[in-house]
């Protein structure tokens, strides 16, 4: 149980010059289309510190998931090409060979997905799923491949695992085999897991479970949480930081509680007012007027130009993502601005917590 | 938006023990997808309704506006029992009581411009003459804000909360007294749903409609709701002003639903009084004895098991249904 806790020590290690885990740098991706090459992600900057939980958030078509999915080299047939480096321990992911990705995916870097209904062969038990994962990585016999198989099982809350071992994918519901993906993602100890939309298919109660139990696994096991989604709630119940995209760049990267008390980019501000329910009952919803730019048409300058209420001459040079007192923006009037977060008007609590950073 | 002295003094919409059964796939069991619901919707209200996935509440909505027949129990519009109506009244009828789905796209013909779109329901209800249903179909499009070039357009050519607009404009030109709204806003991208839900406002605040409002998401209901009702396994367990439900809830699994809910807010703001629930939704085929949510409550009792818990109006225009539900330390606060 328990939300509301601080900020872990530590969590902050990459920005205060402890050597992250990963560090992905001009990272972008490039994909074949009928009308051509579409440059679907650019720039991309960022690094997770060893145990840390990072949300990345952003509406539909941004990039998160081809984010994470280059992570691991998972990328669809149609794609043309990959900038950038991702550095993991001193190796550079996005160049390094087949075989050598082969032995950190699954082992030392892992994903689960929104449906894991797609993951999972329907036609092996889930224990048989789990243990060949390991027996993959690791030189282990199968009994012991079972045992852990099952250890494994009931750490993530799988109720009498004894049983459920010998399952098929189709005989469990939609929490435990996202109960189930996890474990196998879990089974060989990443250091990182990547976890795309882990409960948005799952109701709100189970939500709650399978959030809880990321939390607790990344704290206990210090495993690095990269967690996408497009839920701020989410992120702030699981993250320590929130990276925000925007049609295929990082805008805004800041720990959790900064980015939602203070944004600093105009886009992660229009996006925490026009949540419903920080808002009184039926007045109106502050809202964000126009839509994301298509791959097809993006603008030259800031991408977010056109639907900001703070676009002015300067706006139309190409912005770079630029460090603002141990937080980074992607947005050259950010100083000048003084911009509402998810405490609009400012709650009596919003006061001393601002004060304390 | 308040019944004017001309209006019938009905609610405008009263449900008696709706049931509905469906038999599963392979015919071999009975799934009792709403077992036993009874409600009114208040002219010019919004009416919620939320619950976990498979709890009942589309069916709901499709049996509202007889998109599908109840098994038992009786539905009421306006005191009136539209089963009982001649054919062609029945057909009249049902124009004004609509239901709006999810996912615009599953609502649009691909082929079909948006100007046909719209007007193919006039077409369909042979409503007055070419020009003047031309004219509704605009002034539709135009009242869900979007210009009149968008009429020549196809779906592809618009993005979702365009679409959803389209739709919604196709469920007004029939003139509908109420609109089931299901899920209307969980497909549309966050920085649109703001805008949707503010013109499902505007419209409710300018045509008097009234509307259900299915979500499974609390913030969307406690924006838009005077009243939600939440639904567990085909039933109701609570039902009151959205304002009160929220702050007050009654019963475990409001508060349960309430606590989970994932908020957006700073960890100095968030409280540690969460409750996890264990367990998932048993299956509508075979519902826990006695009250169904009795395998997950963290309050259950053994009387818990063997009796249903009446449904009752514990203080006023506020229901629930629980057997302790007036025992005070319930609250996580
Ligand atoms: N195989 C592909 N070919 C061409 N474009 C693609 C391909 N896969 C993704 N894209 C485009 O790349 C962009 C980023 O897609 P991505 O799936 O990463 O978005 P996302 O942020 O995960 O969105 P969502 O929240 O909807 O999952 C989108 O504009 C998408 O249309
Ligand atoms: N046509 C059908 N045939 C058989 N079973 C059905 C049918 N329609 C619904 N059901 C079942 O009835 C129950 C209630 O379904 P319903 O769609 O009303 O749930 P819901 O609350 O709208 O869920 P969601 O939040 O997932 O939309 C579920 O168990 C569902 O599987
Ligand atoms: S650079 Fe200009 S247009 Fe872009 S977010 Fe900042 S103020 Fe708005
Ligand atoms: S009747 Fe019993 S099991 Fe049902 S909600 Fe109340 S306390 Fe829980
Ligand atoms: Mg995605
Ligand atoms: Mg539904």
């Amino acid at each position: 149980m328990g939300t509301g806790r601080p900020a872990q020590p530590g969590a902050e290690g990459a920005r205060d010059g402890a050597r992250p885990l990963m560090s992905v740098r001009g990272l972008g991706i490039r994909f074949k289309t009928a009308q051509g090459v579409w440059q679907a992600t650019r720039k991309i900057d960022f690094d997770i510190a060893p145990g840390e939980r990072v949300g990345i958030v952003g509406e539909s078509g941004c990039g998160k998931t081809i984010t994470g999915l280059s992570i691991l080299r998972l990328l669809p047939g149609n794609f043309a090409g990959l900038d950038g480096k991702i550095l993991f321990d001193g190796i550079d992911l996005a160049s390094c060979s087949a075989r050598q990705m082969r032995a950190i995916r699954g082992k030392r870097i892992a994903m689960i997905f929104q449906e894991p209904m797609s993951a999972l062969d329907p036609v092996f038990t889930v224990g048989h799923q789990i243990a060949e994962t390991l027996r993959v990585h690791t030189d282990i016999s199968y009994e012991e491949a079972r045992a852990k198989t099952l250890e494994m099982l009931r750490r993530v809350g799988i109720a009498s695992p004894e049983r459920r071992i010998d399952d098929y994918p189709h005989q469990l519901s939609g929490g435990m085999r996202q109960r189930v993906m996890i474990a196998a993602s879990l089974i060989c100890g990443p250091q990182l897991l990547i976890a795309d939309e882990p409960t948005t298919a799952l109701d709100v109660t189970v939500q709650a479970q399978i959030l809880e139990l990321l939390r607790d696994i990344s704290e206990t096991s210090h495993t690095a949480l990269m967690l996408i989604t497009h839920d701020l709630g989410v992120v702030a119940e699981t993250c320590t930081r929130m990276i925000t995209m925007y049609a295929g760049e990082v805008i805004e990267d800041a720990s959790v509680d900064e980015a939602l008390v203070r944004p600093l980019h105009p886009y992660t501000s229009g996006l925490l007012r026009s949540l419903p329910h920080l808002c009184p009952r039926h007045g109106r919803l502050p809202s964000i007027p126009g839509r994301v730019p298509s791959i097809a048409e993006m603008p030259n300058g800031c991408r977010f130009r056109a639907r900001c209420a703070h676009a002015a001459k300067g706006c139309e040079a190409e912005q770079a993502l630029q460090d603002a007192g141990g937080r980074r923006v992607r947005c050259w009037r950010f100083a000048e601005l003084n911009l509402p977060g998810a405490l609009h008007p400012p709650g009596p609590a919003a006061a001393p917590m601002v004060a304390r950073q | 938006m308040t019944a004017t002295s001309t209006e019938p003094r009905e609610p405008i919409v009263s449900v008696r023990d709706l049931q509905v059964r469906f038999q599963t796939t392979d015919r071999r069991a009975t799934v009792k997808a709403v077992d036993g619901v009874n409600f009114d919707v208040r002219r010019g209200e919004t009416f919620g309704i939320i619950g976990e996935s498979g709890s009942g509440k589309t069916t709901i909505g499709r049996a509202l506006v007889f998109l599908l027949k109840p098994s038992a129990g009786a539905i009421l519009h306006d005191g009136v029992d539209p089963t009982a109506l001649s054919r062609s009244a029945f057909r009249s009828h049902r124009r004004d009581y609509q239901i709006i789905f999810q996912d615009p796209n599953a609502a649009l013909n691909p082929r079909m411009t948006i100007l046909a779109s719209v007007l193919e329901p006039l077409e369909l209800a042979r409503v007055g003459s070419k020009a003047e249903r031309e004219r509704q179909a605009r002034e539709a499009l135009e009242r869900v804000g979007l210009p009149q070039e968008f009429g020549a357009r196809y779906p592809h050519q618009l993005s979702g909360g365009q679409k959803q607009r389209v739709v919604i404009a196709r469920a007004l030109t029939l003139r509908p007294k109420l609109i089931v709204c299901d899920e209307v806003v969980a497909a549309l991208d966050m920085s649109i749903r703001g805008d949707v839900l503010n013109l499902f406002a505007d419209l409710q605040r300018d045509l008097g409609l009234t509307y259900v409002f299915i979500t499974h998401d609390l913030a969307v209901v406690s924006h838009i709701s005077e009243r939600v009702a939440v639904m567990y396994l085909g039933q109701f367990v609570e039902l009151g002003p959205t304002e009160e439900v929220a702050e007050r809830p009654l019963h475990p699994y409001t508060i349960a639903l309430l606590s989970a809910e994932p908020r957006p807010l700073p960890s100095s703001m968030r409280t540690d009084a969460r409750i996890v629930l264990q367990g998932e939704v048993p299956s509508p085929i075979d519902p826990p004895s006695g009250c169904r949510f009795r395998t997950r409550c963290p309050h259950a009792q053994p009387l818990c098991a063997e009796r249903a818990p009446d449904w009752r109006e514990l203080t006023p225009d506020h229901w629930v249904a629980c057997h302790f539900a007036d025992r005070p330390n319930f609250s996580p606060n």
